[in-house]
C-alpha cells in the first residue's frame, strides 16, 4: 500500500546510522518534524533524521487497524482515516507544521479525547524498531488481541525515543462519530470539577469537557439520536459546529489565549475530581479535570507538592525556569529500574540521551 | 544423579525453603507435605501438572516481600497464582520453586466513586469488583469467561479479555495503577490516579508479563458507568466466511458494538444439545450486542439489522428483554462446557488473525482437523479476530493429547502465517512456548531475556515461562526442517 509520491523505506540507511554510532559511542538525537522539541530535557547528541521514512503501509478500515512508517505526517493519516468515517481516538496535538506519527507516539501526548477514549498508548498495537545493538525487531502487532511477549511497543509510547528508532508503529483506529455537538455552561472552577465528575458517573456519551475564563465546554459524540438526547439532558447553550470545532482544537494546540500569555506553563495531571488546587496563577482545565494548566511563576516546588498532594504529578511544560526539571523526579527505585530497562535496550546510551531523565 | 538421590534433595531443599518461609509468615500460610500442595499441582491447563515444593500464602504486601526476600537468599524461583484459572500454564509449579498463592490477599481496600477508581488486592475475584460498585452505577468492563472464578492480579498478569474488547479494551486498557514487589523485595508504584504518570510506561509494560517480572501486590482499577440499555441480535448465516464478512462489514459501517461473537456449526450443535437454547440450525450465528444510552441503543441496533441483512443473514432474533438478552447469550456462555461433552477433552486454542483473513484459516484449521484425525469445533470474538478452535481428543487414547497439541500447534502457526498471534488473551505459559518461535525472530526474543533481566536479573520469577529459550526454538526449528512435521511416527497414520 502506498499513499503518497514522497513515500520511502529508510530502514537501512537508519540501521546503518545507529550501527555507525554504536560503533562510535556517539549519541544521537532522533527528530520527526521537530515540532515537540521543546518537550522534555535538552536535547543532544547528532541529530537522526526521520521524517523522510514515511507512508501509510497498510490500513484496513473493516479491522480498525492502521499501519505507517514513522515520519508519516500525522495530517496525511489523518486525512486517510477521515476518507473511511474514520479517526485517531486520542486526538493528537500537533504542536506545529508536520508533525510525525513517530514524534507523536515517542511523547505520547493526546487531546481532549483522551479521558472518554483513551490515550496514545491505548492504541498502539505494535511498533517496528532499532534498538541500541543496531538490530530490528517487531513488537506486537497488527492485531488488537495479542498477549505474545512482554508488551514493547506500548513501553515505547512517552519513552521519547530513548528505547529505540521507531520504524513503524500499528494503531488501533475508530469509527468516528456520526454526530458531535458542544455544550457551554458557566460555571467556576469548582462547580466545573464537580459538574464533570457527576457526569463522568452517566452512561452520557461525552467525549470531551474543558473549563475555560469561567465556562464549562462539553463535548457529546455519537448517533443523532444519541447526542440529542444527552443535549437535552445536560442543558447549556450550544455552539455552532464551527466554533466548537474551533475551539477544541485550538484547546489541543494551545491556541487559546490563555496560552498567549507570558510565564512558566504548567501541566498537572492529577485525579479527575480532584478540588481545585491553590496555587496562585491562571487555571485552565481540561479532560475532565484531569488535566490542569497553569500559569504561575510560583516556585517549581511547591507546585510540585502541591500535585503529588493531589494525587498526580507536574511538568513544567512551556517556559521553564532554569534549573527546574522538565518532569516531576521519579522515586529512587523507580528510577533505577527506569535505568536497567533503557540498558537492556540501549546499552551504550546512543538515543536521546538525558531527554527524559538524567541518565536515561 | 539417581531418582532416589534427587528426590531426596528435593525433600532437602523442602524442608530447607519450609523452615525460613515458616519464620516469615503465619504457621497456615506455609504449605509443604505433598497432600496440602496437590491442589496447587496445576492451574486451567490441567494436561501439565508438577507439585512444587513448597506453597506461600501471605495476607499482605510485608509478607510478600518476605517470600521474595527468603526465595532470593535462597535462590529458589517463584511460581505466582492467582486463582488458577489461567488456561496457558502461567501458574504451573516448578519442582524446584515455591508457589506464591495470592488468594489470601483477597479484600477490596477503597472505592472512589467520584473519579471511578477502585483499589483491590490481587486476590479479588473480577466480578467480585463489579459486584461491589453495582449499587454506585458503576462496573468494571473486561469480563473474561472465568470472571466468576478468576483474579484480578491474574487478570493483569495475563492482560485478560473477554467479550466486551472491542469496545472497552482489555485489563491494560481498564488499570490506573499497580503496585509490584521485584524480586529485590521492594515495593514500587506503577501508574497512579492520574490519568498518565511520569517516565516510562512500566504500568503497560508489567501487563501480560506474566508473573516474569515482578509480583502484583495492589491494583487500582478503573470503573465505568453502566449503560442504561444493552441489547443482543442472533443472526443465522449459511456459512462462517458469510458471517465474518457481516461482521466486517459492521464496523466498516462506523458501528462499535459492545460485543460481536460468532460460533460455527459444530459448535452450534453442540450448544442446542446442551441447552434448551434452540439456537438456529445454520453454518455459523453472530451475536451482536450494541450498549449505551436508550436512543444510541435503538439507533445502532436498526443499522446492524440491515447490515445484516443486506449481509446475507437468514433468521434474526432481537432480545426486548434483559431475560431474553441473557437468553441469547446463554448459548455462547455456555459454548466450552457443551463442547466439553462432545469428547472426553479438548485442548482450546487461543490465536487471533486480522479478520480478513478468517475464510482461509478456517479452511486451514478443516484441513488439519482432517490431517490429524481430530475433530475441531469453532468459537470466535468476532469484533477482534480472536479465535478460540476447540481440538476435540481422548487423553486416555494413547498419544491423543500429543496429536492435539501438534494439531493446535499447526493452527497457530496458520494465525502467524497471516500476520496474526499466537495468543490473544490466554498468554504463553509453557503452552505455546515453541509456537513463540515461529512467530518472533532471535533478536526479538533476546531482547525480551534482556528486559526480563533488568527486572529479574538471576531469572527466579517464573522461570522457563512465557519466552522460550534460543536453545529451545533452535532445536524446535531443527525438527521442523527434518521431518517437516514433529517426529511422532504415530501421525504418519493419519
Amino acid at each position: 500500500m502506498s499513499t503518497g509520491p514522497g513515500d520511502q523505506d529508510l530502514t537501512e540507511s537508519l540501521v546503518a546510522t545507529v550501527d555507525e554510532a554504536r560503533a562510535r559511542s556517539e549519541a544521537l538525537e532522533i527528530r520527526g518534524a521537530g515540532t515537540k522539541g521543546f518537550y522534555g530535557e535538552m536535547r543532544a547528541g547528532r541529530p537522526l533524521a526521520v521524517a523522510g521514512h514515511r507512508g501509510v503501509i497498510g490500513y484496513e478500515p473493516s479491522e480498525l487497524v492502521l499501519t505507517a512508517r514513522t515520519g508519516t505526517p500525522l495530517d496525511e493519516i489523518e486525512t486517510l482515516l477521515a476518507g473511511h468515517g474514520q479517526m485517531l481516538p486520542f486526538e493528537p496535538p500537533r504542536f506545529g507544521p508536520g508533525a510525525t506519527l513517530g514524534g507523536t507516539v515517542a511523547c505520547g501526548l493526546s487531546g481532549p479525547r483522551r479521558p472518554y477514549a483513551g490515550a496514545a498508548r491505548d492504541f498502539v498495537l505494535g511498533v517496528r524498531l532499532v534498538n541500541g545493538r543496531a538490530e530490528v525487531g517487531r513488537y506486537g502487532g497488527e492485531v488488537i488481541k495479542n498477549v505474545a511477549g512482554y508488551d514493547v511497543s506500548r513501553l515505547m509510547v512517552g519513552a521519547l525515543g530513548t528505547l529505540g528508532v521507531l520504524l513503524d508503529v500499528s494503531l488501533k483506529v475508530l469509527p468516528a462519530p456520526e454526530r458531535e455537538a458542544t455544550r457551554v455552561v458557566e460555571f467556576d472552577a469548582a462547580g466545573a470539577v464537580s459538574l464533570f465528575a457527576g457526569l463522568g458517573r452517566q452512561p452520557l456519551p461525552l467525549s470531551a469537557a474543558a473549563w475555560a475564563d469561567g465556562r464549562a465546554y462539553l463535548r457529546l459524540s455519537g448517533s443523532e439520536a444519541g447526542v440529542a438526547a444527552a443535549i437535552e439532558e445536560i442543558g447549556g447553550d450550544g455552539l455552532d459546529a464551527i466554533e466548537a470545532d474551533t475551539f477544541w482544537e485550538d484547546l489541543r494546540e494551545h491556541r487559546l489565549p490563555f496560552f498567549d500569555a507570558a510565564g512558566p506553563l504548567w501541566r498537572l495531571c492529577v485525579p479527575q475530581a480532584s478540588a481545585p488546587i491553590t496555587l496562585a496563577g491562571d487555571w485552565l482545565l481540561d479532560w475532565g479535570g484531569g488535566q490542569r494548566w497553569l500559569r504561575s511563576g510560583a516556585p517549581a516546588d511547591e507546585i510540585r507538592a502541591a500535585a503529588v498532594a493531589a494525587g498526580g504529578h507536574a511538568t513544567a511544560f512551556r517556559e521553564r525556569n532554569d534549573g527546574v526539571a522538565f518532569f516531576q523526579p521519579l522515586q529512587d527505585g523507580l528510577l533505577r529500574l527506569h535505568r536497567r530497562v533503557k540498558t537492556s535496550l540501549d546499552p551504550a546510551g546512543l538515543f536521546n540521551p538525558g531527554r527524559l531523565y538524567e541518565g536515561l | 544423579m539417581s531418582i532416589a538421590t534427587e528426590s531426596e534433595a528435593i525433600e532437602a531443599a523442602r524442608r530447607k525453603i519450609g523452615e525460613r518461609l515458616r519464620r516469615v509468615l503465619p504457621a497456615d500460610g506455609v504449605l509443604v507435605h505433598p497432600e496440602e500442595l496437590r491442589p496447587f499441582e496445576c492451574d486451567g491447563l490441567s494436561a501439565y501438572r508438577q507439585l512444587p515444593l513448597a506453597v506461600a500464602m501471605p495476607t499482605d504486601v510485608a509478607g510478600v516481600q518476605a517470600v521474595l526476600n527468603a526465595c532470593r537468599d535462597e535462590r529458589v524461583p517463584v511460581v505466582t497464582r492467582g486463582a488458577g484459572t489461567g488456561l496457558s500454564g502461567g501458574a504451573l509449579p516448578l519442582a524446584q520453586g515455591v508457589l506464591l498463592n495470592m488468594s489470601r490477599m483477597n479484600r477490596i481496600l477503597d472505592i472512589d466513586p467520584a473519579n471511578r477508581l477502585a483499589r483491590v488486592q490481587p486476590g479479588v475475584r473480577n466480578l467480585q469488583i463489579s459486584e461491589a460498585v453495582a449499587p454506585l452505577g458503576l462496573y468494571y468492563a473486561p469480563d473474561p469467561s472465568s470472571q466468576i472464578a478468576c483474579s484480578i492480579g491474574g487478570n493483569v498478569a495475563e492482560n485478560a479479555g473477554g467479550v466486551h474488547c472491542l469496545k472497552y479494551g482489555l485489563t491494560v486498557h481498564n488499570v490506573a495503577a499497580v503496585d509490584v514487589v521485584t524480586i529485590d523485595g521492594e515495593k514500587l508504584t506503577l501508574g497512579g490516579e492520574a490519568l498518565d504518570a511520569p517516565g516510562f510506561d512500566l504500568l503497560a509494560f508489567i501487563h501480560g508479563s506474566e508473573g516474569l517480572l515482578a509480583v502484583i501486590v495492589e491494583i487500582l482499577v478503573r470503573l465505568l458507568p453502566v449503560p442504561r440499555r444493552a441489547q443482543v441480535l442472533l443472526a443465522a448465516f449459511d456459512d462462517a466466511e458469510t458471517a465474518g464478512d457481516a461482521v466486517a462489514g459492521i464496523i466498516a459501517e462506523g458501528i462499535l458494538p459492545a460485543g460481536l461473537e460468532m460460533m460455527d456449526r459444530g459448535c452450534i450443535e453442540a450448544v442446542n444439545d446442551f441447552l434448551d437454547v434452540g439456537y438456529p440450525d445454520c453454518g455459523a450465528v453472530v451475536l451482536c450486542e450494541v450498549d449505551g444510552t436508550d436512543e444510541e441503543v435503538v439507533s445502532q441496533m436498526a443499522r446492524v439489522r440491515s447490515l445484516l441483512r443486506g449481509a446475507g443473514a437468514g433468521e434474526m432474533r432481537i432480545s426486548a428483554s434483559e431475560e431474553e438478552r441473557l437468553r441469547l447469550w446463554s448459548g455462547r456462555k455456555a459454548a466450552f462446557p457443551a463442547v466439553g461433552r462432545l469428547a472426553p477433552d479438548y485442548y482450546c486454542m487461543d490465536g487471533t488473525i486480522p479478520r480478513r483473513h478468517l475464510g482461509r484459516v478456517l479452511g486451514q484449521v478443516e484441513d488439519l482437523s482432517r490431517q490429524y484425525g481430530l475433530a475441531v469445533v469453532n468459537v470466535f470474538h468476532a469484533g477482534d479476530g480472536n479465535i478460540h478452535p476447540l481440538v476435540l481428543y481422548d487423553a486416555n487414547r494413547e498419544g491423543e493429547l500429543e496429536t492435539a497439541e501438534i494439531l493446535g500447534g499447526a493452527i497457530l502457526e496458520a494465525c502467524v502465517a497471516v500476520g496474526g498471534t499466537v495468543t490473544g488473551e490466554h498468554g504463553v505459559g509453557v503452552e505455546k512456548l515453541d509456537q513463540m518461535c515461529v512467530q518472533f525472530s532471535a533478536v526479538e526474543l533476546a531482547q525480551f531475556h534482556a528486559l526480563k533481566a533488568a527486572f529479574d536479573p538471576e531469572g527466579l520469577l517464573n522461570p522457563g515461562k512465557a519466552v522460550p529459550t534460543l536453545a529451545r526454538c533452535a532445536e524446535f526449528g531443527a525438527m521442523h526442517v527434518h521431518g517437516g512435521r514433529l517426529p511422532h511416527p504415530e501421525l504418519e497414520r493419519f
